[in-house]
């Protein structure tokens, strides 16, 4: 999947996405959407290599499964949210974007709370 | 990379648009209006099958 390809995919949805804009704006924002979905789409196979030799990596240093998780969730949440609120953004929603970015961020902050309680109690147990 | 998805998206947008500039000329302001709603609606459910497609498969990705 070299950048070329990926590059004029764009560039085409793009094409198509201002031609569309004068007359109906609503479906140019959908074709906008479907494009980047789809560019992502082609991106999932590479980054799952990367995510598998990350896990390896992991593995072979004996860091524990649960912190690798939680790093590839916050990841995966930190990312679905920057889809959706630029999306939202594009279409010219700036209020509904930063809603939808509270959302991720409320969400990871969810996630990173057991990290934060096991590095207090290592800490706590270090102390005299 | 299937770039006939985003031409037939594209395409039926383009004949909704041309589509409703005719029917407005010929006076037609309401059917104008249902034909971009019916448009709207066959797009929008192309668009939600790719979208579903990239969630589950960010979800068993990321193993959210």
């Amino acid at each position: 999947m070299d950048i070329a390809r990926v590059v004029a995919f764009a560039f085409i949805a793009v094409v198509l996405v201002v031609v569309l804009r004068q007359e109906r704006p609503e479906l140019a924002m959908l074709v906008g959407a479907a494009a980047g979905a789809m560019l992502v789409l082609q991106m999932l196979g590479p980054l799952g290599q990367a995510v598998t030799a990350l896990a390896d990596l992991a593995g072979r240093a004996k860091v524990e499964r649960f912190y690798l998780d939680t790093v590839l969730r916050v990841i995966g949440v930190a990312y679905l949210a920057e889809f959706g609120s630029q999306i939202c953004r594009d279409a010219g929603e700036g209020a509904l974007a930063s809603k939808v970015e509270l959302a991720g961020k409320v969400l990871i902050m969810v996630f990173a709370v057991p990290v934060v309680t096991a590095v207090v109690e290592v800490v706590l147990r270090l102390l005299p | 990379m299937e770039i006939d998805i985003i031409f037939k998206i594209a395409g039926v947008g383009m004949l909704v648009a041309i589509l409703c500039i005719v029917l407005r000329k010929m006076d037609r302001e309401e059917m104008a209006q249902l034909l971009t709603l019916v448009g709207v609606v066959v797009v929008l459910s192309m668009v939600i099958k790719l979208i579903t497609d990239l969630f589950s498969s960010v979800r068993v990705m990321f193993r959210l």
